[in-house]
């Protein structure tokens, strides 16, 4: 069997990433007026002392309306594949650690064995400060499904499983905050 | 229905801590509570794919972004994208950005007394090649001062980005120079407690990519994550 090489490690992105990382038109990610429901995600990065964090960075991943992904990985056939949507968007914060995302409500897509997942978005968070990204999701605070959803339902700790539901507001503008120390910490996830 | 196959764990120490507090900022920004294991589905497995254009058109040549040539020493960095496994990743983002000879990055938040160069910007992006490969032509970055302890200085660097076949595998890292001594002192190099992981950080001069009367070659590849083994891939490597 052939040796595996080591993966390269992650290194901070520094507080200068926007030189390479800001676009902001990927942080609409209806741009090219994909299928859905429109919805807008805002909310606040905060550190331990509680601070806003003004030098994050937000990459979210999702499926279409359908509940299939843009990506050669998904073999769901039998759902279609929206050529409108990437599926992928990036925010970064701004000098209050405020971010916002334009999306469209994703669908739900299998889980592992039988489960279905409830609708989510994928999150890769990066920062000064944090020397590999953090994973997390974000669920919505309407979804029927998210009382069977695997991950959400395995977490036994109320004030933990909430912090990965995104507040639905008014006109489809859901909150969803990023505390990453504290009371309120964001539940992150070893992927 | 079959499971979809995961990616591969890392090993342990290959990969730097959230909580390193030789490296200061990470002290409030590193998450207290442990990680929720999750078990890859459908979500982490797949990934955006680059083949189509939308993240727009290369910007591969740093040195010719504006009316002059950029002031310092002009590199050649080239290398792969590879997975664990060695196999080539095609059709991915390569983003790099970086500050410019003087140690200067062209951002607001810089504040450095070191000059700007009105014909630098610092920034790139490339898809890779059916093997895998990138290249760039950029100039040499300089070191800079941080705040993170009395006279610290970051050793010169290339900042990557790079997004590979699944959410997952997403990396964003730091290449760094052979021979330079600020290595030894830098916490955010020395976050990796495993050596063979943190050499990977650190590129090959190569004489041969190097180009008479012009530049200097660098190379560098980066390894993403592979896919787990499954039990099918043991039994057939067994024979």
């Amino acid at each position: 069997m052939a040796i595996k090489l080591i993966p390269t490690p992650g290194q901070t992105v520094g507080p200068f990433f926007a030189l390479g990382l800001d676009r902001p038109e990927w942080a609409d990610m209806t741009r090219d007026n994909p299928q859905g429901e429109r919805i807008v995600i805002e909310g606040q990065v905060r550190d331990g002392d509680g601070a806003p964090v003004p030098d994050a960075v937000i990459e979210l991943w999702q499926a279409n309306a359908a509940g299939r992904y843009n990506s050669p990985a998904d073999d769901q056939t039998d759902k279609p594949i929206d050529p409108n949507f990437i599926g992928f968007g990036r925010a970064a914060t701004d000098g209050q650690g405020r971010f916002t995302v334009a999306t469209i409500k994703p669908g739900p897509v299998p889980g592992r064995g039988n489960a279905l997942q409830a609708p989510h978005i994928n999150v890769a968070f990066f920062a000064r400060g944090l020397l590999k990204q953090l994973f997390t999701r974000i669920y919505f605070s309407d979804s029927a499904e998210n009382a069977a959803d695997p991950l959400l339902s395995g977490i036994d700790d109320n004030s933990v499983r909430d912090t990965l539901i995104a507040r639905r507001g008014e006109g489809g503008v859901y909150r969803f905050d990023f505390v990453l120390q504290g009371k309120d910490e964001t539940a992150f996830l070893d992927l | 229905m079959a499971e979809p196959p995961a990616y591969a764990r890392h090993r342990e120490g290959t990969q730097p801590p959230y909580l390193y507090p030789d490296y200061a900022s990470t002290v409030k920004r590193s998450p207290t509570r442990p990680l929720i294991r999750l078990e890859h589905t459908l979500s982490e497995i797949t990934g955006p794919s680059f083949s189509s254009g939308w993240a727009g058109a290369e910007a591969t040549d740093l040195t010719k972004q504006h009316k002059g040539e950029p002031l310092g020493e002009r590199i050649i960095v080239t290398g792969r994208i590879l997975d664990e496994d060695s196999r080539p990743i095609p059709n991915t983002l390569v983003e790099l950005w970086q500050c410019n000879a003087a140690g200067r990055y062209h951002h607001p938040v810089d504040q450095h007394d070191a000059p700007l160069d009105p014909n630098f910007t610092g920034a790139g992006q490339a898809v890779t090649n059916a093997d895998g490969r990138y290249r760039f032509v950029t100039i040499k970055p300089g070191a800079y001062p941080w705040r993170n302890a009395p006279n610290a200085w970051r050793p010169a660097h290339l900042h990557f980005g790079v997004y590979g076949g699944g959410f997952v595998t997403r990396l964003i890292t730091q290449m760094y120079f052979p021979g330079d001594p600020l290595l030894q002192y830098d916490p955010i190099y020395q976050s990796t407690a495993d050596e063979a992981a943190r050499l990977r950080l650190i590129a090959d001069y190569d004489p041969n990519l190097s180009e008479p009367e012009w530049a200097l070659g660098y190379s560098f590849d980066m390894v993403l994550r592979g896919r787990e083994a499954t039990p099918f891939e043991a039994k057939a490597h067994g024979h």
